[in-house]
């Protein structure tokens, strides 16, 4: 009888142990050499041993692949160690950031400044006085009429890109693409000469609201045609062949079948503009009192806060100020981001 | 036979023609579609009618001199006036090419990370920070650039001035190196990298599974892979994604505005602490402006709003063109 030898399976291919040990080292010793090259050498603090090591440890790995294996493997591992590098500082900045905002921010953040406004205070008292309220609702308030201007613009031109599909379809497109370069500076400049100069004569909330529409119809519009694009169209036909008009499929099939991608749309529109500084400096004349009038007065906003306690104040109070505001701004772009995302499962963008 | 005969409903009219409700809904969404049309149009329209007299005062030197000053007499009319946006058109180009040159690579490099390396969760987590940091206000990174990262930035500058001084651009008149276009190019990278990062992941990964498999059966190294297979499939749309970058970074105010030193002078050497952008100008002369100063700045804008739109229209042309030749 003869035994079948049945071959063991295995993964030539996978890291060995050694492999990893080999690599290992080198990079430790890739630490060590850039330790004693930032010691005995101009280069100068963690800036100087960060780019020391990256080369240093560049050169070690291809000299181990080029014994290892030939040039083109080392030239391989160089594309990777270069990948690395370019990933390594896209996320420098973004973790930098964070922790500076969170370490400033946090002194500048009071339960009382949620009830109070910045009506009698300038922005170099203590934290304790003095508030954000005025901030917060006028941010509110400005971001929802944004909202309740820019959704039924931007969901119909979604519709109309991807139910109608008319000959338009494609230069639809690339003006919404076009739109969404606009710099939020020329559209507070736009509201300013159509409708401040001309109409109203008078800086407010609305003006904040028309502006900031601007900015919010392109990012909703996209967004929410990418989510149209998601619902199969068997629901379409499924709903045409039941004998419903085109209006009866998309009000009942076909936008109910979206509603969680149509909230992501809103959520990344809002998550758009909430920061927007720019054209509300222009238009919405940065008031520092409690103002729940949007058609008339100046309305304060949470940018606003924080630019007028960066630039005008000066004090290590305004500057906390200015940090914590930048805090509560930047606690809302994490919540709407994990709501869409939470909501969508998908990229988000 | 004959009532029966009368019960048969008269046939339905078959037609193409939607329906009354389907013509109106028609409607609706069509007028709603073109409202991106409509709204752009206002745009030119409005900062023309604003800004037309001032261009066609100033003429041609508008865009060319670079001086900003307005001459009152004592009854508050305009004696005299020069008025160009020439010093901040430098100041645009010159910062956001900065941006680019600086941004592009390092984005380019991280989406080929993120496309061919990471995996798993690694990739997911990567994926939604990035997209996270696209989503942060432009405050953020102003002021994050001015407290933060200029003390870094401006000893990157001076190093650059000691050892390749002897270029002209990287040559100072004095030594001032904060502030200085330099650094607001490297902020306005730092802003850009996402935009780049994500658009360029998403034409890397639009590459033809098969011919990337087809590169690996023939023995191609990753890189090997990557030069002959993902790089001629997705430079057009790389590039695009460039250029709406350096869209994004011609029209930025708040970060150029907080970053940069806005001195009105042409200045081409870039490490020195003096410059500024069109959109940082509008909102640095807005608060002060009379009446005939603000059309002035209207004119500006409309410049700044047809080079973005230049911009971005060819941006979104090679985006379109190459990014999704192989879905």
């Amino acid at each position: 009888m003869t035994t079948q030898v049945i071959p063991k399976p295995s993964k030539p291919w996978e890291v060995t142990v050694k492999q990893r040990a080999a690599t290992g080292s080198l990079i430790a010793l890739a630490v060590v050499l850039a330790g004693v090259s930032v010691k005995f050498s101009g280069l100068n603090g963690k800036l100087g041993f960060a780019v020391s090591f990256f080369f240093i440890a560049t050169g070690l790995i291809f000299i181990q692949q080029l014994r290892l294996r030939d040039l083109q493997a080392a030239k391989d591992a160089l594309l990777s160690s270069f990948a690395m590098l370019g990933i390594v500082l896209t996320l420098i900045p973004i973790v930098s950031i964070v922790s500076t905002v969170v370490i400033k921010g946090y002194k500048g953040i009071h339960p009382s400044l949620l009830f109070k406004d910045m009506a009698l205070n300038s922005v170099n008292d203590p934290i304790t006085e003095g508030g954000l309220l005025h901030a917060l609702v006028g941010t509110s308030i400005m971001v929802f009429g944004a909202l309740i201007i820019s959704f039924p613009i931007g969901v119909l031109t979604a519709l109309y890109l991807t139910e109608i599909r008319g000959k338009l379809a494609r230069p639809i497109k690339f003006l919404v693409q076009a739109m969404s370069g606009v710099p939020s500076i020329v559209a507070g400049l736009f509201i300013l000469s159509s409708l401040v100069y001309p109409v109203t004569k008078e800086l407010s909330g609305l003006m904040g609201s028309f502006a900031l529409s601007i900015l919010m119809i392109p990012t909703i519009a996209r967004t929410a045609e990418e989510m149209l694009r998601l619902i199969p169209s068997d629901l379409r036909e499924a709903g045409v062949a039941l004998g419903a008009t085109q209006w009866r499929t998309v009000s009942g099939v076909v936008l109910p079948a979206a509603k969680s991608g149509l909230v992501t749309a809103i959520i990344l529109g809002v998550a758009r503009i909430i920061g927007e500084t720019a054209p509300l400096l222009l238009v919405s004349g940065g008031g520092d009192a409690l103002n729940m009038n949007p058609t008339s007065g100046a309305m304060g906003s949470l940018p606003y806060y924080i630019w007028k306690s960066f630039l005008t104040g000066g004090t290590e109070e305004a500057f906390a100020r200015a940090w914590g505001g930048m805090l509560v701004l930047l606690a809302f772009i994490f919540i709407l981001f994990g709501l869409a995302r939470f909501l969508s499962g998908r990229k988000v963008g | 036979m004959e009532n029966q005969s009368a019960a048969i409903p008269a046939p339905r009219e078959i037609t193409t023609k939607p329906r009354r409700s389907d013509q109106v809904f028609r409607g609706i969404v069509t007028l709603g579609g073109m409202a991106s049309l409509v709204i752009l149009g206002l745009i030119a329209f409005f900062l023309s009618i604003k800004g037309f007299h001032i261009l066609s005062e100033e003429k041609f030197s508008f865009i060319t001199e670079s001086r900003w000053e307005v001459l009152t007499d004592e009854n508050g009319d305009i004696a005299d006036s020069t008025l160009g946006i020439g010093a901040m058109l430098v100041g645009t180009f010159l910062s956001a090419l900065i941006a680019i040159s600086v941004g592009v690579p390092i984005a380019v490099l991280s989406a080929l990370y993120l496309t061919f390396y990471a995996r798993g969760a690694v990739k997911k987590i990567l994926i939604s920070l990035i997209d996270l940091m696209a989503a942060f206000p432009s405050l953020l990174y102003g002021f994050w650039g001015f407290f933060v990262f200029m003390a870094s930035a401006e000893y990157w500058a001076k190093l650059l001035n000691k050892y390749l001084g002897f270029l002209p651009f990287f040559d100072v008149p004095a030594p001032i190196f904060e502030r200085s276009p330099f650094i607001a190019g490297l902020v306005l990278a730092i802003m850009i990298i996402p935009i780049v990062t994500s658009i360029s992941r998403e034409i890397f990964d639009q590459t033809p599974l098969d011919r990337i498999q087809a590169a690996y059966a023939l023995g191609a190294s990753k890189l090997a892979m990557i030069r002959a297979v993902v790089i001629p499939y997705g430079r057009g749309g790389v590039v695009g994604g460039a250029m709406l970058g350096l869209g994004r970074a011609m029209g930025e105010t708040v970060a150029v505005y907080t970053v940069l030193n806005v001195v009105y002078q042409i200045n081409w050497q870039v490490l020195f602490g003096a410059g500024g952008n069109v959109a940082s100008l509008i909102l640095l002369k807005f608060g002060e402006a009379g009446p005939y100063e603000v059309d002035a700045l209207m004119a500006a804008g409309l410049i700044l709003f047809i080079l973005t739109l230049i911009v971005n229209a060819l941006a979104d042309l090679l985006i379109n063109r190459f990014g999704s030749k192989g879905k």
